[in-house]
């Protein structure tokens, strides 16, 4: 593997977050006085593993020889004929063990745990990729795992469930609420609140309290940094265009925070679900506005009273009305453009790839995959668009089926 | 002063311990909130606190969670609340703590909901997400508003940090009995930590909350603090229909219990 180690972009321009968590504006810490001294106790354990190279050694060794690092950067030769523009490379998180590019982080993760002697891990789950991955390392390293996961996306992503069973997670359906990624979080916070002691918490994406957006930004840049090095040597350039979906964002901060510096256009695209007027979208920060939900202030979608508005898109990953605070403050610096596309754009697009490339991707992904038709316009012959590919799409066949009738 | 301090000095010099009372805003109906602050404070209690319902309430356990949606439901706003609050005023001295989330005040405005909150009576407001480190976004517009900022520690704060959340509080110093949401079952009333923070916060009355239901659990609380809040048992009998005058006699057999000798 090559590129630097993880956390050592901190020094470059983008040097968020601060010493408080924030990402100008973003971050913070709000949550319950209950939880203060564990996160102060994880942002030390963090900072320590991060500067130990025996650590570094293990977290890498993990992810080349459990998690299937690094993965390819495929040229999308079929997709790029398709747009007769410039030329597009898939980033194939989808061929991360467990598939998708969540091990990353919970590889990371699980060894702060084992760091900190926390015997009991918790985690909350959307499609139920990041709960998988929770569970996959919980059970490689011995631990006690209980993952969170709301009701509606138990039922849209059963396959799944089996999975996180079948490595020895219990998996507990949240009723409260929106039923889907929102509350499984909330749930997940009163375990961590009630069992702090043993338990350890590992959130799945770029949101949370500080440190955690910070500390999974940190393990998801191993996908920008294998890129910068796998491009280098394919194209002999730095990408001109990167693309991600964005949920939470942590596949999406993954692949921009290695090129922040850089001057490549990078698009993050959310889920518009039936459309951005319908009110039924996960578009938070095409339609929020800035406001606290689990343990930051970051954009929100919220209603006049300021309550957390539900959020809808067929993709179960991507249906959570906030989002990491540091893409707050990429947009509203100006350096990442967040778009939106619909529930139906998304269903074309995974046809569509599925069709012409021979990768069936996961929802999630095909919204990043769904915006290309609009950015290949602005590209020219000889530009480079780098798509991550942030997960494969067996967990939705059914969804697929269904919608291809 | 505000009449929250008047009160708790009060009852300090008369050595005698503090019943405070939390209800959910808009629970059980819409329009529940100013006769039941009335019955409560005529029933013994010294403090209401209102709960301004959220969306997402992470550091409640399921009876409070189940008060705030129907509350929401109802059709509870912050401005609702403040009507409730004068509507209160108009006949009661009761001090009156708001207790709720941070993201309904943001979107508010901070500056017109302390403005507001103070003329409307309000003595004092209790964000739990809202972390001493955090509060200093808040500190001008407490000072500003005479507003109590009455924050919150727990077991698992160190000694040193429970002196700082002292110093930086108001009003009271909300001391949370268990890791746990509100109304989760304790391992009993952790006296040693009760008896940390009474040698740690010396600036400030402690009142002990989370998770104490009964005359007995309450006594025993208040024999190491200044006094005990009680929430998730009181919305507990709302929700189950109890009549106001039964509701009304279990606050009177524990205002006893606390000032029995």
């Amino acid at each position: 593997m090559t590129g630097p180690r993880i956390g050592e972009e901190r020094g470059s321009p983008f040097s968020w977050p601060d010493g408080r968590g924030y990402f100008g504006l973003y971050g913070g810490q709000f949550v319950p006085e209950t939880l203060v001294p564990a996160l102060r106790e994880l942002e030390s354990t963090y900072e320590s593993a991060r500067d130990d190279s025996a650590f570094q050694e293990e977290y890498l060794r993990l992810l080349i020889d459990f998690a299937g690092r690094p993965t390819p950067l495929t040229f999308a030769e079929r997709l790029t004929a398709h747009y007769g523009r410039g030329r597009v490379y898939l980033k194939r998180e989808d061929l991360c063990h467990t598939g998708a590019h969540k091990i990353n982080n919970t590889v990371g993760q699980i060894l702060l745990a084992l760091r900190s002697g926390k015997t009991r891990i918790i985690a909350e789950t959307g499609a139920g990729q990041h709960g998988v991955a929770t569970a996959t390392v919980a059970a490689k390293m011995g631990l006690e795992c209980c993952v969170y996961m709301g009701e509606d996306d138990v039922a849209r992503q059963r396959l799944n469930v089996r999975r996180m069973e079948m490595l020895g997670a219990t998996v507990v359906t949240v009723r409260s609420g929106s039923r889907t990624l929102k509350d499984a979080t909330s749930e997940a916070i009163r375990d961590w609140v009630s069992n702090v002691e043993d338990t350890f918490y590992i959130i799945g994406s770029v949101v949370g309290p500080h440190p955690y957006p910070m500390m999974v930004r940190d393990f998801q840049s191993v996908i920008g940094r294998e890129t910068s090095s796998q491009i280098q040597k394919k194209e002999g350039k730095a990408p001109d265009f990167l693309l991600a979906c964005v949920g939470g964002g942590s596949n999406a901060i993954g692949l921009f925070h290695p090129f922040l510096g850089t001057r490549a256009v990078m698009t993050g695209v959310e889920a518009a679900g039936e459309g951005l007027d319908s009110l039924r979208h996960a578009a938070t920060l095409t339609r929020g506005r800035p406001g606290v939900l689990h343990g930051s202030l970051s954009y929100l979608l919220q209603d006049a009273n300021g309550q957390v508005q539900l959020a809808h898109s067929i993709s179960a990953g991507l249906d959570y009305p906030g989002v990491g605070p540091e893409h707050s403050a990429l947009k509203d610096s100006g350096r990442v453009r967040y778009v939106s596309v619909t529930d139906a754009e998304a269903l074309e697009a995974a046809r569509l790839i599925s069709r012409l490339e021979g990768i069936i991707p996961a929802l999630e992904t095909a919204h990043a995959l769904a915006y290309l038709k609009t950015l290949m316009n602005e590209t020219r012959k000889d530009d480079v668009v780098v798509v991550s590919l942030s997960g494969r799409g067996d967990k939705d066949m059914e969804t697929y089926s269904t919608h291809s009738r | 002063m505000n009449r929250l301090t008047a009160v708790l000095s009060f009852l300090r010099d008369r050595k005698k311990k503090a019943l405070a009372l939390f209800l959910t805003a808009g629970y059980p109906a819409g329009d529940s909130t100013p006769g039941l602050v009335l019955s409560l404070a005529g029933a013994g209690a010294d403090i209401i606190e209102i709960g301004m319902p959220f969306s997402d309430p992470l550091a409640d356990g399921p009876v409070i969670q189940q008060s705030s949606a129907v509350a929401l439901e109802n059709g509870v706003t912050i401005a609702g609340i403040l009507d409730a609050v004068r509507t209160i005023r108009k006949t009661s001295p009761v001090p009156l703590v708001l207790m709720g989330y941070i993201n309904p005040i943001l979107s508010y405005g901070v500056e017109r909901f302390f403005r507001d909150a103070s003329s409307s009576g309000v003595d004092g407001v209790i964000l739990p997400e809202l972390t001493l480190e955090e509060s200093v976004r808040f500190r001008d517009e407490f000072s500003r508003s005479g507003l109590s900022q009455i924050l919150l520690v727990a077991p698992t704060t160190p000694s040193d940090r429970v002196t700082a959340i002292d110093e930086a509080s108001g009003g009271f110093l909300y001391c949370v009995s268990t890791t746990g949401v509100t109304g989760s079952a304790g391992k009993g009333t952790p006296d040693e930590f009760l008896a940390r923070v009474r040698k740690c916060a010396t600036k400030n009355p402690v009142l002990v909350g989370f998770g104490i239901s009964t005359a007995g659990e309450a006594r025993h609380a208040a024999l190491l603090s200044d006094g005990v809040i009680i929430g998730s048992a009181l919305i507990r009998r709302l929700s189950q229909g109890e009549p106001i005058g039964s509701i009304t006699a279990w606050v009177s057999s524990i205002r006893d219990a606390l000032s029995a000798e």
